[in-house]
């Protein structure tokens, strides 16, 4: 699994490639929790990218429920985008669409953190 | 061998209300409209093939009492919720005045795991011989607490079967009766324990009140281990995962998505839900039922495994 990061404004959106269990949820949460931490503060907001995440066990999703508790602890914002179809269906089925405000798309999601991230993105 | 559930729900017993059965043959009527039934028969084969579950049954509302059936005199019980009740009309119906024995395993001794005993007939016949099994210390002592003035009219002295408890330690394999019997230690409150019983190459595992860290792999290796190539796995599968895992965290009970996960990596051939969540009515439980099943099928790898919601005299032949 391989976490990438780009910065728009007062968002900063991860791009989460592979599959996220028990195998590979310890490092990711580690990874996480730093951009939780640093958002938070700035009053920002966390967009997870899920466009390149294969599957997602419950391990997996422990690791949002944690991040999603920290941000909530500091104040800040975590938002789940662009779910493939399985990802999205695997959401649903534990109901943790419930848990997140899960946007179709990276450019709904920013805009829904501020006008300037979504401007950022806009000018790519 | 046999499983046959007596109660399924968790904490405490529920019923359906009136407006809950008015609220069913409203929805059912809706679904039968413009048919027509020429007997009772055939509305029957209808409702039977074409209405939702949830329109026709309901999961029931007695708490976990489980009967494990297999060739022989003696009656194998997990655990003595409200379920008891029916399981002991049951066992004096079938016994038809001859003194029974019954071997129970009690997961725990919360107060919906053995609530049923002071109304489970067999334990007044005289003759009856009750065994009581478990790995807690103060097995003896809940069951004679809760039939102590004033919380019971009848004392355990008053009791006319012949009652014996029985310690069993954990990870130990024991033949009772006809059955190897192996306990295996729960995450919950003051400690539960699950069984894994064993007869003529069958396996069934009783695993209740039981929360599963997903962040301690070792936790999921040796729960995958005790349910190894069970034929049945009865879960204790009370929420969805998001409400397992954040409001109700650290509540002692699991979900359904982590009774499919640690069922497909012990290889299991059918996972029962049980330990329903009281607040959930039969639209909901059967909703969570699906998505279990659903799951299932998007994570399946070379094996498929069977998920079933048990119900209140639900049957499963092995």
């Amino acid at each position: 699994m391989n976490v990438t990061s780009r910065r728009f404004a007062n968002a900063v959106v991860l791009h989460i490639d592979g599959r996220l269990d028990q195998d590979t949820c310890g490092a990711f949460t580690s990874e996480l929790m730093k951009y939780v931490d640093s958002m938070a503060h700035g009053g920002g907001a966390v967009i997870l990218d899920l466009s390149s995440l294969e599957y997602v066990s419950s391990a997996g999703l422990r690791c949002f429920m944690l991040a999603s508790r920290q941000a909530k602890a500091q104040s800040g914002r975590i938002f789940v985008a662009a779910l493939q179809p399985m990802v999205k269906e695997i959401f649903e089925i534990s109901h943790f669409n419930l848990v997140f405000q899960v946007f179709p798309s990276i450019r709904e999601a920013l805009g829904a953190v501020s006008a300037e991230a979504a401007a950022a993105f806009d000018k790519g | 061998m046999r499983v046959r559930f007596w109660g399924t729900r968790g904490s405490i017993p529920v019923a359906l209300t009136a407006s809950d059965v008015r609220d069913k043959l409203a929805q059912a009527l809706v679904q039968a409209s413009g048919k027509t039934f020429k007997s009772y028969e055939e509305a029957h084969a209808y409702a039977t093939a074409e209405l939702d579950f949830n329109l026709t049954h309901t999961f029931g509302g007695h708490t976990p009492c489980v009967e494990i059936e297999v060739p022989g005199d003696e009656y194998y019980v997990c655990d003595m919720g409200s379920g008891a009740r029916p399981l002991g009309v049951h066992v004096l119906a079938r016994q038809a005045r001859k003194p029974a024995t019954v071997n129970i395993f009690q997961s725990h001794v919360h107060w919906d795991h053995i609530m049923g005993f002071p109304f489970f007939g067999p334990a007044y016949v005289p003759g009856t011989k009750i065994r009581i099994h478990g790995c807690h210390d103060q097995l003896e002592h809940a069951f004679r607490l809760q039939q102590s003035p004033p919380c019971f009219p009848v004392t355990w002295e008053q009791l006319g079967a012949t009652i014996e408890f029985v310690k069993l330690v954990p990870d130990k394999p024991r033949q009772v009766g006809t059955l190897t019997v192996t306990p295996h230690l729960q995450l919950h409150g003051g400690d539960s324990y699950g069984y894994r019983f064993e007869q003529g190459g069958k396996t069934v595992i009783y695993s209740t009140d039981s929360e599963h860290k997903l962040e301690n792999r070792a936790e999921a290796e040796a729960f995958a281990a005790f349910f190894r190539n069970a034929d049945v796995v009865i879960f204790d599968a009370m929420y969805a995962l998001a409400e397992a895992i954040s409001v109700k965290a650290d509540w002692g009970h699991s979900s359904n998505i982590v009774g499919v996960e640690l069922c497909q990596m012990a290889h299991a051939k059918h996972l029962v839900l049980f330990h329903h969540e009281p607040a959930n009515n039969d639209a909901t439980l059967e909703g969570l039922l699906k998505e279990a099943r659903r799951f299932e099928e998007l994570t399946r790898g070379d094996q498929a495994l069977k998920v079933s919601a048990a119900y209140d005299g639900l049957e499963i032949d092995l």
